[in-house]
């Protein structure tokens, strides 16, 4: 699947490449921006709204990573990040672990569930690996509505927050909010150190010709299962921890139309960047908050973007503002 | 005559604080505006809301209300941001509605930890006054106890001596059928069998040929929306009524029995709170609402309107919107409106009413597109609802 | 008693002969996938929004313009897929050189909008439609009481999916079809109109699901949802035949039909997922699908 050839984000990967010593200047500016606009946020908007955001955007970028860097569109992410979600909520509470052990067993379950559907899922290709991963995820959730752990469609509800390392309270919104940012923030780097590293490249190398790749003596099966597991897991972490900042995991959180929608913010922000995701969840998160009281019209705005989005601009948001400045995001 | 002039001055100042300090009140109606409910709650609700503020004339008696919505989109995550969100930061100080079991539940916590008041409408689960009861919450209008009682025991009296379950494979249909069961079998009747259907269904005729060919009495439906809409509509194509075997839906609105037809429908026997043509008050106010929605109001409506008159009733007497003493006004005054009559919000929560037995009209008997019911009897409020310390409710001594 | 399974023979088989009438929906929907992705290269993912569509329209010339059943049965595809035909012409016609998931996201896109629009006019609960007169009441064979209706939805599938598979794999028509899938430049070159070929066979397809729409109304509940659950089934089905095999999406939907009937017989809470199962034992063992070729 040349996904990303076609979205045009092939020179900029290219222009990308010579920059894998440190972080081109641009880069650091940006996470400066995004860390101090984090910082600033929690006095400016609602803490819930941003954490959502946060959950979300990290979602997003796991996401991307998969799709964007490994050319490989998975149609059934929400397994990874439901699954964590109601680990880390049992463990939570009935286990009575604390946030921080909660969200890490939440990402582990992540981690492993994608390693085994990930084994499976990469011998195929493109529109057959996209069903492949969404016929797992629909497994995924066909087991959390029967488990008895999860609670059917109420879900696990009323999940303590608890203390971090049991000594800081997580109930003020505000304590809970630099843990959740400090989470997202470690997440994201990862991903631009995974982006960026040897190991980066080669997958790109995969992602825009996976024979030659293959010709050139790479195991490229390997590769393309190592990124899978690492995608799943950073998707479980964020899962793992929307559990812990809304007190809850659902059946939401597992079906398709979760994969769906991690989809349309990717696709939105710009696929293939390092940044568009996290614009992309912020504004499908913001349009769902702020037109709540419009009903219908959120899925008919959102199915208006989708249009847009691919008949308009398919590199994304942040994919053509990358083009203006001629400057890989 | 200095003296006089001082009190006469205070007496003018408290006079002016009663009008100059109105209670300002801000009511947040959260409910399905897109998914499956949204046609029995969504917007009719906020109309509901909306009609109670006017008709209880709450302007002239000096509380300021303002009503604002959002939609939850049936998603527990949805509706706890939005929940705290207008906890936190808007000022509202009562959720209304909240249908779907998973996100009432949700709401309910949030509310207490809050402390403020959700006044639910909306949900089916008895779970709201049982187990998971709060100091903050009334359930006003129905729940899986209720409906599973009137219309399982009426059943039962009626001949249905065995039954067989089509129950949605989830915690409200598992909820519904256990409920159910209990009463078939208090009143001395047996479950022959249980399918678990994959929710949400659309083809139900496998199932139904299971119930069909265990021989039961009756076939309860311990389902909601297009689920029971999809299992009556092809029970009336596989002649299932005809051949003698009779249907019980548990939990059906006047909407799904308008979506049906009374063709299909016809002879379906329910439970209830509420129907429009119950009264001259149920007419009156359901001719208003229609003038607004274009169609008659739901139970679900009806009981937004309800509570929020309840409620508003109570920050009247009380003077101050300060949660614990209007949840205290709430409990100790009897309710009364034109929608419910009597009733009382008892010390679980829940609201208790009159409940009615409907049957669904053949076409022939109809003499309208929402002349739907006819009333076979009905359950007094006291035998209707489940009796207080039998939930498990924390709050009960 | 003879019992296969702890269930007696007969309503055995009467469940098996209800899982082909659900398959017959399947065929005729996942048929009408299959040519659009052969022929077009476009995951239609707003085929279950069409196949909604195709039941209200079938609502909506009873209601406004009293047409009967058998009047909507044929004038309702017409007119869907003439909507059908009229998003090919503005949108999906872009798409065609560019990667599938485009067209996959666009035409969810569509979806959304068109699901989310006839739930703004028409609410969620449904609209009632019922069994045309003719076909009302049904036949005791002994084993189980089997509405007329499904015999006839069973027929009427049977012989639609037949004939489409008659014109595009016997006929002239359908080899230009099959030609200008392998190689549209060419076909173009002996002076066929590609292009028109290409828009006529998508408002076909769409066609085919507003067929299985009005099919459906009087039997499930017509309401802006009944297609959205239902689409990823379809899919489901499509791949496990071999996207774009013709003959692979109607037996597959007839089969996957049987075997769901049987899994609610035996296992009813796991009827939902068993295609999914299946989907993806197929798909790691054939790569392709059951009757697709290897790319």
């Amino acid at each position: 699947m040349s996904v990303a050839t076609e979205s045009g984000s092939t020179n900029l990967a290219a222009a990308q490449d010579t920059h894998t010593v440190g972080m081109p200047t641009h880069h650091k500016v940006i996470f400066v921006a995004l860390l101090v606009a984090g910082l600033v946020a929690p006095y400016l908007l609602y803490p819930v709204f941003v954490m959502k955001v946060l959950c979300f955007a990290l979602f997003a970028c796991a996401f991307n990573l998969l799709l964007g860097f490994g050319g490989l569109l998975s149609f059934g992410h929400a397994a990874y990040f439901g699954s964590a979600a109601y680990v880390s909520a049992h463990a939570a509470k009935i286990w009575g672990f604390t946030p921080e052990l909660a969200i890490v067993s939440g990402t582990i379950c992540a981690a492993v569930l994608g390693l085994v559907f990930g084994s499976l899922a990469i011998r195929r290709q493109g529109i057959y690996f996209a069903m492949v991963t969404l016929a797992f995820a629909q497994m995924v959730f066909f087991f959390s509505l029967q488990a008895p752990f999860t609670g059917g469609e109420d879900g696990i509800q009323s999940v303590p927050r608890g203390a971090l390392f049991g000594l800081i309270d997580m109930y003020p919104d505000r304590n809970l909010y630099f843990v959740v940012l400090a989470i997202v923030f470690f997440g994201l780097l990862a991903i631009y150190r995974i982006i960026h590293s040897p190991f980066g490249q080669v997958l790109k190398g995969i992602r825009d010709n996976e024979a030659r790749m293959t010709s050139l003596g790479y195991r490229v099966n390997r590769y393309k299962l190592a990124v899978f597991v690492l995608s799943a897991t950073l998707a479980g972490l964020a899962g793992a921890t929307k559990a812990i900042v809304f007190q809850l995991a659902s059946l939401t959180d597992v079906y398709w139309t979760m994969s769906g929608e991690v989809v349309l913010m990717t696709l939105l922000g710009g696929m293939g960047t390092v940044f568009g995701p996290i614009v992309g969840a912020a504004i499908i998160v913001s349009l769902q908050n702020y037109l709540a009281t419009f009903g219908d019209w959120v899925t008919i705005t959102q199915g208006v973007i989708f249009v847009i989005a691919v008949m308009l601009f398919r590199e994304g948001i942040v994919g053509v503002i990358a083009k203006w400045i001629r400057k890989p995001l | 005559m200095k003296t006089k002039g001082i009190v006469l001055a205070a007496l003018a100042g408290l006079l002016m604080s009663g009008t100059a300090y109105a209670t300002d009140v801000k009511i947040g109606v959260m409910n399905d505006r897109s998914g499956l409910y949204s046609d029995i709650t969504g917007e009719g609700s906020v109309v509901a809301a909306r009609m109670a503020v006017e008709d209880f004339g709450a302007a002239e008696k000096g509380i300021n209300v303002e009503i604002v919505s959002a939609d939850h989109q049936n998603k527990p995550d949805v509706g706890s941001n939005i929940a705290r969100q207008w906890y936190d930061e808007e000022g509202v100080d009562v959720i209304a509605d909240v249908p779907t079991s998973s996100v009432a539940l949700a709401i309910n916590d949030i509310t207490r930890e809050k402390n403020k008041i959700h006044l639910n409408s909306g949900a089916a689960t008895s779970a709201l006054t049982g187990e998971s009861c709060s100091p903050n919450t009334v359930h006003f209008t129905y729940d899986t106890w209720q409906l599973a009682h009137g219309t399982g025991r009426a059943m039962v009296e009626a001949g249905g001596k065995t039954w067989f379950f089509l129950t949605a494979d989830y915690a409200f249909g598992h909820q519904l059928e256990a409920d159910t069961s209990a009463v078939v079998k208090e009143a001395g009747g047996e479950v022959l069998g249980v399918v678990r259907t994959p929710f949400p269904g659309t083809d139900f005729s496998s199932f139904l040929l299971q119930a069909q060919a265990s021989g039961a009495d009756v076939i309860g439906l311990a389902n909601a929306g297009g689920d029971t809409i999809n299992s009556i509509k092809q029970a009336a194509e596989f002649g299932i009524t005809q051949a003698g075997q009779s249907i019980a839906g548990l939990l059906v609105f006047t909407n799904d029995v308008h979506a049906l037809g009374l063709e299909v429908a016809q002879g379906l026997v329910l439970t209830s709170s509420f129907y429009w043509d119950l009264n001259e008050g149920t007419r009156e106010w359901s001719a208003r609402f229609e003038e607004q929605m274009g169609k008659k109001p739901s139970m679900v409506q009806a009981g937004v309107y309800g509570a929020v008159i309840h409620y508003l009733k109570a920050v009247e007497a009380v003077g101050d919107k300060d949660p614990e003493k209007v949840m205290a006004k709430m409990k100790e005054m009897p309710t009364d409106d034109v929608l419910f009559g009597k009733g009382k919000v008892r010390a679980d929560g829940r609201k208790i009413h009159d409940s009615y037995l409907f049957r669904v009209k053949t076409p022939d008997q109809s003499e309208g597109e929402w002349d739907l019911y006819e009333t076979v009897a009905t359950i007094p409020a006291e035998q209707g609802f489940r009796p207080l310390g039998e939930g498990g409710c924390p709050l009960v001594e | 008693m003879f019992e296969l399974l702890g269930i007696p023979p007969q309503a055995l088989f009467g469940q098996l002969l209800l899982g082909l009438i659900n398959g017959s929906f399947y065929a005729i929907l996942s048929l009408g996938l299959a040519i659009i992705f052969g022929l077009l290269n476009i995951i239609n993912f707003t085929h279950g929004a069409q196949y909604m569509m195709g039941a209200f329209v079938a609502w909506m010339l009873l209601n406004y313009l009293g047409v009967p059943y058998w009047g909507a049965l044929l004038i309702a595809p017409v007119v869907v897929g003439a909507t059908g035909i009229v998003l090919e012409r503005l949108l999906i016609s872009r798409l065609y050189h560019l990667d599938h998931l485009y067209g996959l996201l666009l035409t969810f896109g569509l979806a959304l909008v068109i699901t989310g629009l006839f739930r703004n006019y028409y609410g969620i609960s449904g609209l009632p439609y019922g069994i045309p007169a003719q076909l009302s009441g049904g036949q005791n064979l002994g084993f189980m009481f089997l509405p007329n209706y499904r015999g006839w939805v069973v027929i009427a599938s049977l012989v639609v999916c037949i004939s489409t598979w008659f014109i595009i794999e016997k006929t002239k028509l359908g080899a230009y079809l099959r030609a200008a899938t392998e190689n549209p430049t060419m076909v173009g070159a002996f002076g066929i109109n590609v292009p028109r070929l290409i828009t006529l066979t998508y408002g076909f397809g769409v066609g085919l699901a507003a067929f299985a729409g009005v099919l459906a109304a009087p039997i499930y509940s017509v309401n802006p949802n009944m297609g959205a659950d239902l689409i990823i089934v379809v899919f489901a089905v499509v791949v496990i035949g071999g996207m774009g095999s013709i003959l692979g999406s109607i037996v597959t939907g007839f089969g996957l039909g049987l075997i769901e009937g049987l899994t609610r017989v035996f296992y009813p809470e796991g009827s939902a997922v068993v295609i999914f199962v299946i989907m993806a034992i197929v798909l790691l063992v054939k790569p392709a699908g059951l009757f697709g070729r290897t790319a």
